[in-house]
């Protein structure tokens, strides 16, 4: 490959693109992250391996990974190797990961109309389906919440919008607002202002949290709503707890932009990985309202 | 930069000092960064699948020898198709686009490498961990999945101990599609060389960008969809299960508006490769550069509104199936509008026949047949009849092997002279080319007479009447799948056993226009640190 020498020389200078070096972090997190999947399929099939080993190693490795990987990439960002074409690629990239995220949450809030809208009424002979009523559950009403006709899980209690939910509803939009603020604070050159409307921001998230396990427990102990409530308890659990499970994924990313903007990271003009953390953080938020009108309020 | 480099062996200056050429031994190929490096790891690792899902095939069709049962319990046949089917499509067709993709991609549009190349690293590395959770259920109590690739509940929460497996498999597929995706739609938009814009690109670069835009939003979907199996049998949930007010339906709804947009997912990458290779080798411009591209995302428009075609007898209302029927047709439109523009290319053209075009051509006329019954499996009330049937069967793999294999078997032996540096072997490459187009007819062509006359699929036994075309399906699977040999040989030639060869011009093709041919053969392990000039010469398929 004698071509290989004519590159290398220009490649000292100023090469245009960024090119990272090679790296063996992304093996490591799919070695680890094979282990945790192993050790859950081992617990979820009672199979005679010691599961938490696996599962407990496997996250710790695949926790250290990626905080040495991201590190890495901070780094390399503050050091200035990334020019404005990087910066472009990670808008594109965040963009379409949240875009993923979106279709992601869109085949449970199938799930949620398809079940509300046509499975249960057709489960209680609507359309054409009045032989099914008739030859399966004569005794089944259609209605809304529902555990179907077999009652799975026994009577129960739907939730209510307007209490905590509503509050939540709040709380998380006004969290929308703190990290704009944040952000044209960082825009103004104003580091301590920034830094307390991101505290504030992340404040606001773990309320956030803290508020949705207390509806949790509330449901399981006062309501008898579970995850085993037919689908209704199916649905509301899932899209609820996947949506808990980014707010905590994005108050962490909250946290780690809060310490380093601490740390002197980011410029009032360059500061992506505030506003990747930012974009997600409005993505839970819109999907929180789209819960909240269709999973509390309707 | 005081992180992953540790190894690394340069000074670590605040310039750009990465590497210049490969690092030595296993660790090369495990922290490579590289797209070349990364493409040749993915068709290295989708040829290892094809061998390994082809050898099921194998099984299967000896087992429909004849009837009655010989080799094997129907448990573990039922597993074969199963896996075969998951194998073939995540592990053979999907990573050998992305492998196409990663060499191909960046060098047709001027950029140095795939925009986020740790990230493309990562989504390499995820798949040889996935299929072997997924393979190793071969040899758990009760065996792998047997419920069909489709993994319909209720039947597929009857599986055991491997369900779990299959089920997390598929999630680590889903982010691999998904990182991969990522990073060939930023590439696209974010590092063009100036002056590409993008309608003077490559088809290959626009059926890939449409296909990773169809990956980034139907994987997501799959992973809800398998989410919600694992929950239905192991924490309670009633997704599916019609007491607790679900719907089996529901899964095969949110499975399909996965799956059908997955099934041009598994062709528009040939689309591109097809579009390339035709023009080269008629020495013409595509004809209907733009019809082309607007005939694409017509495609992956219209597969997110066809789902329900595949569920006609499952029971949805008849305006469902109505809609679903009429939307399936449309998509004959574009699809021939495709067509028409190949052939109108080759149309006075100042034809050759090499190995890549001989395949682009039985490429056309093989998957047209695939689209023709594509189109009789889409009228509703004929589909009554074909469902579950043979039929199906053959549709499908007519398609797939002369569609989407054929794509990236044409793609191989076009490129790999740009890959290695030396010209593979023409009579072999015509030798692989002439068994493999006939004995693909052998093998699948029979199947829609079996089908026709009401061979139900996924069935290790039938009855009688159904031997002699099931004998000749089978005779045609063996040699199809020895045929695929001469193909390995005439690749391990041009990479280990290069002695002698006839070294490749750095336009390897005299009618091929595009960027990867203004650089050396092999192509050099960076290229396009200084985006390429020129490119009006090279893109013949726009008016300038």
């Amino acid at each position: 490959m004698a071509t290989q020498d004519a590159h290398a020389a220009h490649d000292t200078g100023s090469s245009r693109y960024f090119v990272p070096n090679p790296s063996a972090w992304p093996f490591y997190l799919t070695a680890s992250l094979a282990l945790v999947v192993y050790g859950v399929a081992t617990y979820l099939e009672d199979r005679p391996y010691p599961w938490k080993v696996m599962v407990i190693v496997g996250a710790l490795l695949a926790f250290t990974v990626i905080f040495r990987w991201f590190r890495g990439v901070a780094l390399e960002s503050e050091s200035g190797s990334y020019n404005l074409q990087v910066d472009r690629t990670f808008r594109w990239g965040m963009s379409w990961f949240i875009f993923s995220e979106v279709m992601f949450f869109g085949a449970f809030f199938g799930a949620l109309f398809y079940t509300r809208m046509l499975s249960v009424p057709w489960l209680a002979g609507d359309g054409a389906k009045l032989l099914t009523k008739l030859m399966l559950w004569p005794q089944f009403e259609a209605g809304w919440p529902s555990n179907g006709p077999a009652h799975v899980g026994g009577e129960f209690k739907g939730m209510e919008a307007w209490g905590l939910p509503a509050l939540n509803t709040l709380l998380l939009i006004t969290s929308s607002f703190t990290v704009t603020w944040a952000h044209h604070a960082l825009k103004d050159n104003k580091r301590a202002k920034c830094i307390a409307f991101m505290i504030l921001t992340v404040a606001l998230g773990a309320t956030f949290l803290y508020f949705q396990a207390t509806e949790y427990a509330h449901a399981y102990t006062v309501q008898n709503l579970t995850l085993h409530s037919g689908v209704y308890g199916s649905t509301f659990f899932m899209l609820t707890g996947f949506h808990g499970l980014h707010v905590t994924l994005g108050t962490l990313m909250l946290i780690i932009i809060t310490i380093r903007l601490a740390l002197g990271h980011f410029k009032p003009d360059r500061h992506f990985g505030f506003e990747g953390v930012a974009w997600y953080w409005h993505f839970v938020d819109v999907v929180w309202i789209g819960l909240f009108t269709f999973v509390y309020v309707l | 930069m005081a992180q992953a480099q540790d190894a690394h062996d340069h000074s670590h200056d605040h310039d750009h000092d990465h590497a210049h050429g490969p690092e030595k031994g296993i660790m090369r190929w495990i922290k490579t960064t590289n797209h070349k490096d990364l493409g040749t790891l993915y068709l290295w690792f989708s040829a290892t699948m094809f061998f390994i899902g082809g050898l099921m095939s194998l099984a299967i069709r000896a087992e429909l020898w004849q009837p009655g049962m010989q080799y094997m319990d129907p448990e573990l046949f039922n597993q074969f198709t199963t896996v075969h089917a998951l194998v073939m499509i995540f592990g053979g067709v999907m990573p050998g686009f992305v492998g196409l993709a990663n060499w191909m991609v960046p060098m047709m549009i001027g950029a140095p490498d795939l925009a986020l190349p740790r990230v493309n690293n990562w989504g390499f590395w995820i798949l040889p961990f996935a299929f072997t959770l997924l393979l190793s259920t071969f040899f758990l109590p009760g065996g792998a999945p047997a419920g069909g690739w489709t993994i319909y509940p209720p039947l597929v929460l009857q599986t055991g101990n491997s369900f779990p497996l299959l089920i997390f498999a598929i999630h680590l597929m889903g982010v691999s599609s998904i990182t991969g995706a990522i990073n060939v739609v930023v590439t696209i938009l974010n590092m063009r060389a100036p002056g590409m814009t993008l309608l003077k690109m490559p088809l290959f670069a626009w059926s890939w960008l449409i296909t990773a835009y169809l990956l980034i939003a139907t994987m997501p979907v799959l992973a809800g969809a398998v989410t919600m199996l694992l929950t239905d049998k192991y924490f309670g949930t009633s997704f599916f299960n019609a007491g607790g007010g679900g719907d089996p339906v529901l899964f095969e709804h949110v499975f399909w508006f996965f799956g059908h947009p997955e099934v041009y997912i598994l062709i528009l990458p040939s689309f591109g490769v097809i579009s390339t290779i035709i023009p080269t080798f008629a020495r013409k411009p595509l004809f209907g550069y733009a019809s082309m591209v607007y005939a694409m995302a017509s495609i992956a428009f219209l597969s997110f509104i066809v789902w329900a075609h595949h569920m006609f007898t499952v029971g949805i209302p008849l305006a469902g199936e109505l809609f679903f029927m009429f939307s399936t047709m449309l998509i004959a439109v574009p699809t021939g509008v495709k067509v028409f523009n190949w052939v109108a290319t080759m149309w006075r053209g100042s034809m050759t026949f090499e190995t890549p075009m001989l395949f682009a051509i039985a490429f056309v006329f093989l998957f047209s047949i695939g689209g023709f019954s594509g189109l009789m499996l889409a009228l509703a009330p004929v589909d009554f009849q074909y469902h579950n049937t043979y039929f199906v069967v053959a549709h499908f793999h007519y398609v797939l092997v002369p569609g989407a294999v054929f794509g990236i078997i044409a793609a191989v032996y076009y490129w790999i002279p740009k890959w290695t540096g030396v010209m593979y072997n023409e009579t072999l490459g015509k030798l692989h080319f002439w068994l493999s187009a006939i004995f693909i007819n052998v093998l699948f062509f029979p199947q829609h007479f079996l089908g026709l006359a009401g061979m139900p699929r996924r069935i290790p036994d039938y009855a009688v009447q159904f031997t002699d075309f099931n004998q000749i399906s089978t005779i045609g699977a063996f040699f199809f799948f020895a045929s695929q040999f001469i193909f390995f040989y005439n690749i391990l030639r041009c990479v280990l056993w290069r002695k002698g060869l006839q070294p490749a011009p750095a336009r390897v093709w005299e009618g091929a226009h595009g960027l990867e041919w203004t650089v050396p053969s092999p192509a050099p392990y960076h290229t396009f640190e200084e985006p390429p000039t020129g490119i009006d010469a090279e893109t013949p398929w726009v008016a300038h």
